[in-house]
């Protein structure tokens, strides 16, 4: 995080205020989206694309590393979690740990061949290989269904031995995802403020420093990136559950895209929450505007232009700056940051 | 024993050579200052020390041990810690959380993903340690871009001295300090002497002369001269070309 926690005990805190309140207001959700006109699958939406966002984040945030093609991760996982129930063992948990696993075999593959870049040219190839996953998703017909997608693809239950959970129905799905989204987010926020995450932060910030600390600087490239894949195909496999198939068009391009986007708007770069609202404003404003106009995309977009270029800190970063009253040179100088870490001191 | 020794470093850009044949041997305590013009070669020469820069010939050796080539982190965790000539803190953290990041104890740590890095009071206790002695204690908490530049400087050096090195390479310590600064710089280095091997590039002749054991001069990617500051002071060359002129 580039916003500091220096002076808050909650870095030190497995589960912080902030969480518990989210859960919380998070738990209630099905009692009333219906009644606002909206529906309990758009919330796991929310979740699952939550929990990507913020294992892309550990890339784009915490690491200060472009990652444009992370939406193979998060495809391969929904497939992973198909084929694993389709021809191995129809099993809730072996099939998401083998969605995370196969997810991160790919992310350390990718991160083997980039590690050693920055900036820009860490983008590029991130995005290559994007597109290669991409492409062999639709080519594989015979495996993934090509452009047809992976179907039948179940909601198996959440078998705990004694008790089991049908998760066909929504609701009942939805505060499955809550509690895997629960674990999910206080598991990153201990990562993120672990040594470890430390460690990744610092060497965001330079580098060459790091390095010259004693830290395997590529080594520690290659573990962020891997364990982002990781989390990012375990969400992918709770993507399969909920649209009962996994389909390429998450892995394409420009839905790589949207997550950034997501990450970005909602001001990932300066705190550990900004996915969660990048993630929360977009698919309500897909739902919501969607439903009004066919281009609510382009509102989308305006507001993402509109933040780059007033905001770069996203939300999270405006909300934080109303907060503490941070003064406009150190805004200027994060927005900048921001802008560096995208466009600059690739070599 | 020598701690640190250089053996006909020799590095070349392209074609452009950079170092010709640079030999250092400094031994273990010693306070050794490398000087010359803009340009001679000396940063590039403590990138090769510290593994930034692998050598196209010539070796490297801590305390006996051949660490020529070996990668920065490598050669960081075998004990040889540097400031840099142009600052590269960790600017979003905290000073204490930069020199945090030197203690070897938190290094050792540093793939643990399960504990909380700020719960650790053994990590806040010898950070605190390390701030003091460069006078920062009542700053740990203040983010390092926030910092003056003096401080800044200081926290460069409480960094190196977290990592409890056997070699400290600095940089152009004194540079853009004021002269209260770089009092108090050399006041800190007086108390770190014996203690410490240390290779200090510096321009500010003054604090070199009163503070080295020994001084090379490079120039042209070689050693010109060499000697204690009193031998320096009546070198012919060094006389001759005014290089405290022109440093
Ligand atoms: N990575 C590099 N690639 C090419 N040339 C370099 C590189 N690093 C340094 N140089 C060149 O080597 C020469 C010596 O630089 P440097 O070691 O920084 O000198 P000094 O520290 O003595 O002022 C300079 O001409 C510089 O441009
Ligand atoms: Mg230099």
């Amino acid at each position: 995080m580039i916003v500091e926690t220096k002076s808050s005990p909650d870095a030190a805190r497995l589960v912080t205020p902030t969480m518990l309140v989210l859960w919380l207001v998070l738990a209630t959700v099905p009692l009333w989206i219906t009644r606002i006109g909206l529906y309990p699958y758009l919330g796991i939406e929310i979740l699952i694309w939550s929990l990507y966002a913020l294992a892309f984040n550990l890339v784009l945030g915490t690491a200060g590393l472009p990652s444009f093609g992370h939406g193979a991760y998060f495809g391969i996982g929904a497939y992973a979690f198909g084929l694993c129930q389709l021809e191995i063992v129809a099993n809730l948990w072996i099939c998401l740990i083998a969605a995370a696993a196969v997810a991160g075999l790919a992310g350390v593959l990718v991160a083997l061949f980039i590690s050693h870049r920055r900036g820009i040219y860490y983008a590029f190839m991130t995005i290559a290989f994007g597109q290669i996953f991409w492409t062999l998703a639709i080519k594989s017909h015979r495996i993934t269904g090509g452009e047809d997608g992976l179907l039948k693809i179940k909601r198996l239950p959440a078998d705990f031995g004694l008790v089991s959970f049908d998760l066909t129905d929504n609701v009942a799905f939805y505060y499955f995802v809550l509690a895997v989204f629960a674990v999910g987010t206080a598991a990153l926020w201990r990562l993120v403020n672990s040594p470890y995450g430390r460690v990744v932060a610092a060497i965001r910030q330079s580098e060459v420093r790091a390095s010259h600390l004693g830290y395997n600087v590529w080594l520690y490239k290659v573990a962020v990136f891997a364990l982002s894949a990781a989390v990012s195909g375990f969400a992918g496999g709770l993507f399969a559950m909920a649209q009962l198939a996994a389909f390429p068009d998450v892995m394409s391009l420009h839905q790589s895209g949207y997550v950034v986007m997501m990450t970005l708007v909602g001001g990932g770069l300066v705190s550990f929450w900004g996915p969660v609202i990048g993630v929360f404003l977009f698919l309500t404003a897909r739902d919501v505007i969607g439903a009004l106009t066919n281009a609510w995309m382009l509102y989308f977009g305006l507001l993402f232009i509109a933040i780059v270029l007033f905001r770069p800190e996203g939300i999270a970063g405006a909300i934080s700056a109303a907060v503490q009253q941070h003064s406009l040179g150190a805004l200027r100088q994060r927005s900048t940051s921001a802008m560096r870490l995208l466009f600059g001191s690739g070599r | 024993m020598n701690m640190i020794e250089a053996a006909a470093v020799h590095v070349r850009f392209g074609d452009r050579v950079v170092l010709e044949s640079v030999d250092l041997a400094v031994a273990e305590g010693e306070f050794h200052g490398v000087m010359g013009p803009n340009g001679a070669g000396k940063t590039t020469f403590f990138n090769v020390l510290t593994g930034r820069v692998k050598p196209n010939r010539g070796r490297v050796l801590l305390a006996g041990e051949d660490v020529t080539g070996l990668s920065p982190h490598r050669i960081a965790a075998k004990g040889i810690a540097r400031s840099f000539q142009i600052m590269t803190l960790f600017d979003e953290f905290s000073a204490r959380d930069n020199v945090m990041m030197g203690l070897p104890e938190f290094r050792a740590r540093g793939h643990d993903i399960a504990r909380a890095a700020a719960g650790d009071g053994r990590f806040a206790a010898k950070s605190s340690e390390a701030l003091a002695a460069v006078g920062l204690a009542d700053k740990g908490d203040i983010r390092a871009k926030d910092l003056s530049y003096g401080d800044r400087r200081a926290l460069e050096i409480a960094v190196a001295l977290a990592q409890a090195p056997r070699v400290l390479c600095l940089d152009e310590p004194t540079s853009g300090l004021g002269s209260d600064g770089v009092q108090r710089l050399a006041a800190l280095i007086a108390r770190l002497k014996r203690r410490l091997t240390i290779v200090a590039i510096e321009h500010d002749m003054e604090f070199l002369f009163s503070l080295a054991d020994r001084i090379s001069v490079i120039h042209w990617g070689q050693v010109v001269a060499r000697g204690t500051p009193h031998e320096l002071q009546q070198n012919e060359w060094v006389r001759r070309s005014n290089l405290g002129k022109f440093a």
